[in-house]
């Protein structure tokens, strides 16, 4: 049963990931994108990861495509991309590169049962979850004490985001009345 | 036989008692009964809300409503589905074909999958469990682990019903419709969050049944009942059914197909079945939203059993499902009086009130609560606590309100300054 499932997730991952880069059009490659995140929504109910699921769901499926989705339409970019021109030089045969050695970390994981790159022995090591404990529990009292630092790193590094999309997005005014991007096309 | 091992995990319905044993016959033909039965109560209640809306709309605009299809009218939506699903079915020629065929399902299926939570009986004085057939369970479709936070997921796929198809249209009123839907849908999913974690606080847990157990304890003063509603001290509750109905679209938060301006919203292309699928998402929303709010707020299916056995049977459950739908009723009722009393926000105005005001309202609050129970952990003093966050709420507020004030100012006197009298980059529209 739980092989079933977990065949039946991944072929519907795999497929969507494929779908995201193959697509032409961004809108199917975002819709493509929700179906590999439900997908792995899937395999963390598979895992009893209850909570991670649905945040899952809600946070990237609910929230960030969602964006994507509204960037694509308000921009009006839903047709097929211009594919000859690299916006930034050398881009190509660094993504191979990239890829490539994604791929071979990924692979070297699989084949090694992951103690080589990370000494566990398993993921989550002793916090796996089998106690009484619900997930949601277990999680919030590993965040809010072991990695509290991080948690709160992690929230002052969105305030900054937040910060800098209203400075990009505010036309702020100098002392001599007119706006900021008047006067960078001026100084241009 | 694969419940006793940990993999029962990815059953979602693990906590009812009947899934936790073996499952074999019985507990699969009881699920798929429930499904079915809850599906079927919410095809019929929907024809039945649409009649009720239409004639009491009809009351307070002082003319009939529906007269004509069967007695008081009440099958006049019988009929319009039934012309609905002759009509020629239209797919726009500039449109996005399979993704404009896709968008109905995506906004109906998430509005069954959401009221599947959703407990609809049982006698919560003996801990809300019937026996049917030997089987201890729960009179709902599921109870799973993340619970609540179902409603929220399926509140936010919800969305892509609504976006694809003003996108995939082809056309630019449904265009402009979906991205205010959905811009507006996006932004009320943050209050409606955050007065959810409000009830998950008092609760202690995710689990909508256990939230209707602790809502069915002994009240106050043996006469007001322990309902979510007075725990959290009803500012929740307010913020929910504000952002609940702007996330449903209804009036007064419908620019979303405002008439004389987007001629009808995302769906303007949509014609025959398609449209009513829609439509019957949209009134399946508002059904699941006003039984999530009975649930969360208003104790669910809790209530006094009057009369405990009838002829030797044992229908203290029935009851449950009584007082359930009398308060499903009543909170109906309040949903298309709103529509009937408050005319239409404009979108700076509901843009406004969602992020300024219900967002911090919902988010102060709910911080007051867990200082109220971390007090009641430690010992506090109940009354010191209480009187420090208020001091600092107010601080809070004063702080935000000057913050907006002097952002406004700011912009009027660009807009004043610049040559232009207004910029149309920077109208939010």
């Amino acid at each position: 049963m739980a092989e079933a499932v977990f065949v039946v997730s991944a072929v519907i991952i795999l497929a969507g990931a494929v779908g995201v880069v193959a697509s032409r059009n961004p809108v199917h490659a975002a819709l493509f994108l929700v179906q590999t995140l439900v997908g792995v929504a899937v395999l963390f109910v598979l895992n009893d990861a209850h909570f991670l699921a649905a945040v899952q769901v809600v946070v990237y499926a609910g929230a960030i495509v969602i964006l994507f989705l509204f960037v694509i339409m308000l921009l009006g970019v839903d047709k097929a991309e211009e594919l000859r021109i690299e916006p930034i030089f050398g881009q190509r045969p660094l993504a191979a590169v990239v890829g490539v050695s994604l791929a071979a970390v990924l692979g070297t994981v699989v084949v090694t049962g992951a103690d080589v790159l990370t000494g566990l022995r398993r993921a989550g090591g002793d916090r796996a979850l089998d106690g009484d404990a619900t997930d949601i529990e277990r999680m919030g009292r590993v965040l809010f004490s072991e990695y509290a630092f991080a948690v709160e790193i992690t929230a002052a590094l969105l305030t900054v985001a937040v910060v800098g999309a209203v400075v990009l997005t505010r036309r702020a005014s100098r002392s001599d009345g007119s706006t900021a991007a008047e006067t960078a096309a001026q100084e241009t | 036989m694969e419940a006793a091992s940990p993999v029962s995990g990815i059953l979602v319905l693990a906590a009812d008692p009947m899934l936790a044993g073996d499952i074999g016959l019985v507990e699969v033909g009881l699920t798929l009964a429930k499904a079915v039965v809850a599906f079927a109560f919410l095809l019929v209640a929907v024809m039945l809300m649409i009649w009720f809306e239409r004639k009491l709309l009809g009351g307070m605009h002082q003319r009939f409503g529906p007269t004509i299809a069967g007695p008081f009218g009440i099958l006049q939506t019988l009929a319009d589905g039934t012309k609905l699903f002759f009509k020629e079915d239209l797919v726009p020629d500039r449109s996005d074909r399979f993704v404009f065929k896709l968008a109905p399902y995506l906004s109906l299926i998430p509005a069954f999958l959401a009221f599947a939570i959703i407990p609809l009986g049982g006698d919560f004085n003996n801990g809300g469990q019937v026996e049917w057939w030997g089987r201890a369970t729960y009179l709902q479709v599921a109870d799973p682990p993340i619970g609540i936070l179902l409603f929220l997921a399926m509140s936010s796929v919800a969305v892509y019903g609504v976006m694809l198809a003003g996108w995939s249209s082809g056309s630019k009123y449904p265009l402009l419709g979906s991205v205010r839907a959905s811009a507006q849908m996006v932004s009320y999913e943050a209050a409606l969050g955050l007065a959810v974690a409000s009830i998950v606080l008092v609760t202690g847990g995710l689990s909508t049944h256990d939230m209707v157990v602790a809502q069915a304890a002994e009240g106050y003063f043996g006469v007001v009942p322990r309902w979510n509603v007075i725990v959290t001290g009803l500012v929740p509750f307010i913020v929910f059914m504000i952002a609940g109905t702007a996330e449903l679209n209804r009036p007064p938060f419908d620019l979303v197909e405002a008439e004389q301006e987007l001629v009808g919203g995302f769906h303007t292309e949509y014609s025959s079945i398609r449209f009513a699928l829609f439509f019957l998402a949209e009134f399946m929303n508002t059904i699941t939203m006003s039984a999530i709010i009975v649930t969360l707020f208003f104790g669910g299916p809790a209530g006094p059993v009057l009369v405990g056995e009838l002829g030797g049977v044992n229908i203290a459950w029935a009851w449950g499902v009584v007082w359930f739908f009398l308060k499903l009723f009543v909170l109906l009722f309040c949903f298309v009086w709103m529509r009937a009393t408050l005319p239409r926000f404009r979108y700076d105005q509901l843009m406004d009130l969602g992020w300024k005001a219900l967002i911090p309202v919902a988010l102060g609050w709910f911080l007051f609560l867990t200082a109220l129970e971390v007090g009641r952990e430690r010992g506090w003093n109940e009354a010191a606590v209480t009187i420090v966050s208020l001091l600092v709420f107010a601080a809070a507020a004063l702080l935000l309100v000057r913050a907006v004030r002097s952002g406004r100012r700011a912009r009027d006197r660009e807009a004043a300054r610049s040559d232009e009298p207004s910029d149309p980059a920077t109208e939010r529209a």
